[in-house]
């Protein structure tokens, strides 16, 4: 080693540090985007060192160099106009479509390298195994990442596709790059194995996610980022590079205590949601309204939900998946900044799962300028719900079931938010459509429950006149 | 790569693993998304694997390839880094109330 990558190898290391240290400064809302900021220069930094040493190895080409950098500007360009386009309800599609991208790169490094050597069938184990390894995570990270974006954003049915002999691709498909993998192990030089295994493994991204229900997204979307860590870190492992062996373990590991964070929420495990639960069809509707007959629901009108806020000492918000569909962020913002005003304690319900995404519905009211004391979590939220005057659920459906607390249902353990305690309930739904999981949902037919049916965002621009009138 | 070296890689492997474990399990759900979308950008390193390809490159196979994940490296780290910016900033601390808010909820889409 010169001094020149020897010196560019601690330029890596310190990037990585800093990796370490941003991601440790995402803890607190107060450090979060300095931690990102530092991160984003480490990066910036890592990639100048590559470059010097590009420079100085002056074994690339011109066309080498041409590659490089269109490539790098046609990237950075569609990563831009993306990232500042999308819209914050679209975030985890976005999230997503990365995921496959980084993956992707990680598959097409792997396949480049196994392609390139001088005398593939030289290649020891040491460069074939992460080699194929990086191939098979990467390629199913991107068909499947693509997949999940594709049902979040509508392209692809949201419902789970189940298609004659899906589940028995499913394990073939599987098998069949265990065999794929040996085989480029034993035989690096075999390009049949090598693109047999990219075909198959892109296969498997496809059958794997599609039979997944739209509900269960997070936690893959979550999975795949932990699958584009570790695709990386094998990159890492055929380039000799330790830069991506840290960054990419480091997010597979992280990202894997997110997946098993968001499923705990769900009270699933991750092997139930990967093979098919929520959603699938599986798990018919169990509850049925009282003897069969239509469940009888109270509805009122917005007046008297605006009564009730406007003389209302507790008022606890639980924003769910509906508000964030209807983008009714500004609107529920609006109208808690004028209760806050009038001396109405105000506090948002924040259940694990609400949104698309752990922690998405902090994202989406934090856009409308909820200030983030405001925003309290199922555990420090669930006592306060007795003393609240009103609990205004907004499309939030499955969260607030308290059948949850019972055995023998499809939601049955999973924690949910203790809405059924406050002294009084108003729901905005624009129908008594079933959530995600089918069921009924017994808050709904509580006689403290009152149903607004309307949409979430007419129903809160109309509130909050209502509740204006009231208080000005 | 000698036998001590792979030895070295694996063990960076490894901690980096358990770092990542120990980092992330302490995280508020407040903030999952952003932390999401913030590791998502640390793999965005992938674009460093990206170039040095291109470097090594010297068939029209090598260059398609390493073209395409330069592309698709540098995709993920800008556009990583940019949306995960865009989302904490929303996280800021909000003026106290009853100054007047210089960013109404109107505008802020179209600033950032």
């Amino acid at each position: 080693m010169d001094t020149v990558s020897n010196a560019v190898h601690y330029v890596f290391l310190a990037a990585a540090a800093c990796f370490v240290i941003g991601l440790h400064l995402m803890n607190h809302p107060r450090t979060a985007r300095r931690g990102n900021t530092l991160s984003a220069g480490a990066m910036a930094v890592a990639i100048g060192g590559t470059v010097w040493l590009v420079v100085h190895e002056s074994r690339i080409t011109s066309t080498g160099w041409l590659v490089l950098v269109s490539g790098g500007l046609v990237g950075a360009a569609l990563g831009l106009w993306a990232a500042r386009e999308v819209k914050m309800t679209a975030m985890p599609q976005l999230v997503s479509v990365f995921n496959a991208v980084g993956g992707g790169a990680a598959a097409l490094i792997a396949v480049n390298d196994l392609l390139q050597a001088d005398h593939p069938a030289a290649l020891g184990a040491r460069v074939s195994l992460p080699g194929a390894l990086s191939i098979v995570i990467g390629a199913v990270t991107f068909s499947g990442s693509l997949v999940a974006a594709g049902k979040l954003q509508g392209l692809v049915s949201g419902s789970p596709v189940v298609f004659p002999g899906a589940r028995l691709l499913n394990v073939l498909l599987p098998a069949s790059f265990a065999v794929g993998t040996v085989w480029l192990v034993l035989a690096p030089d075999s390009t049949t194995a090598l693109y047999g295994l990219v075909v198959v493994a892109l296969l498997f991204g496809v059958t794997m996610v599609l039979p997944i229900g739209g509900a269960d997204m997070p936690v893959v979307i979550a999975l795949l980022n932990a699958f584009t860590g570790s695709a990386v870190a094998m990159a890492g492992f055929v380039l000799d590079e330790t830069a991506l062996i840290i960054a990419g373990m480091l997010v597979s590991s992280s990202g894997g205590i997110l997946t098993k964070l968001m499923a705990d929420a769900m009270n699933r495990s991750i092997m139930n949601i990967v093979i098919g639960g929520f959603g699938t069809g599986d798990s018919a509707p169990t509850a049925v309204g009282a003897d069969g007959a239509p469940a009888q629901v109270r509805a009122i009108s917005v007046d008297d939900v605006a009564i009730q806020l406007a003389y209302a000492r507790k008022v606890i918000f639980v924003p769910g998946y509906g508000l964030a569909a209807a983008q009714a962020q500004h609107e529920l913002g609006d109208l808690a900044k004028l209760l806050t005003e009038h001396g109405v304690d105000v506090s948002y319900a924040v259940h694990p799962v609400a949104g698309r995404m752990p922690g998405h519905m902090n994202v989406l009211l934090a856009e409308a300028n909820v200030p983030y004391t405001q925003l309290k979590e199922m555990d420090e939220v669930n006592p306060e719900f007795p003393q609240a005057d009103v609990a205004l659920v907004i499309g939030a459906n499955d969260v607030t079931n308290p059948i949850a607390r019972r055995p023998g249902n499809a939601i049955s353990g999973m924690p949910i938010l203790d809405v059924d305690k406050a002294k009084s309930v108003v729901v905005i739904k624009r129908s008594m459509g079933h959530g995600y999981a089918g069921v009924d949902n017994e808050l709904y037919t509580d006689p403290k429950t009152g149903m607004f049916f309307t949409d979430a965002k007419k129903g809160l621009a109309e509130l909050k006149a209502a509740v204006g009138e009231f208080v000005g | 790569m000698n036998n001590l070296d792979l030895l070295t890689a694996i063990t960076v492997f490894v901690l980096s693993v358990l770092v990542g474990i120990e980092v992330i399990s302490k995280v508020p759900a407040t903030l999952h998304t952003p932390l999401m979308s913030g590791s998502n950008s640390v793999h965005g390193i992938v674009v460093i694997g990206a170039m040095l390809i291109a470097a090594e490159s010297h068939t029209w196979l090598g260059y398609v390839l390493a073209f395409v994940a330069m592309v698709f490296g540098a995709m993920n780290v800008v556009g990583g880094y940019v949306v995960t910016d865009r989302m904490l900033e929303m996280f800021k601390a909000r003026p106290a109330p009853g100054t007047p808010d210089k960013v109404t909820a109107g505008t802020r889409d179209k600033e950032v």
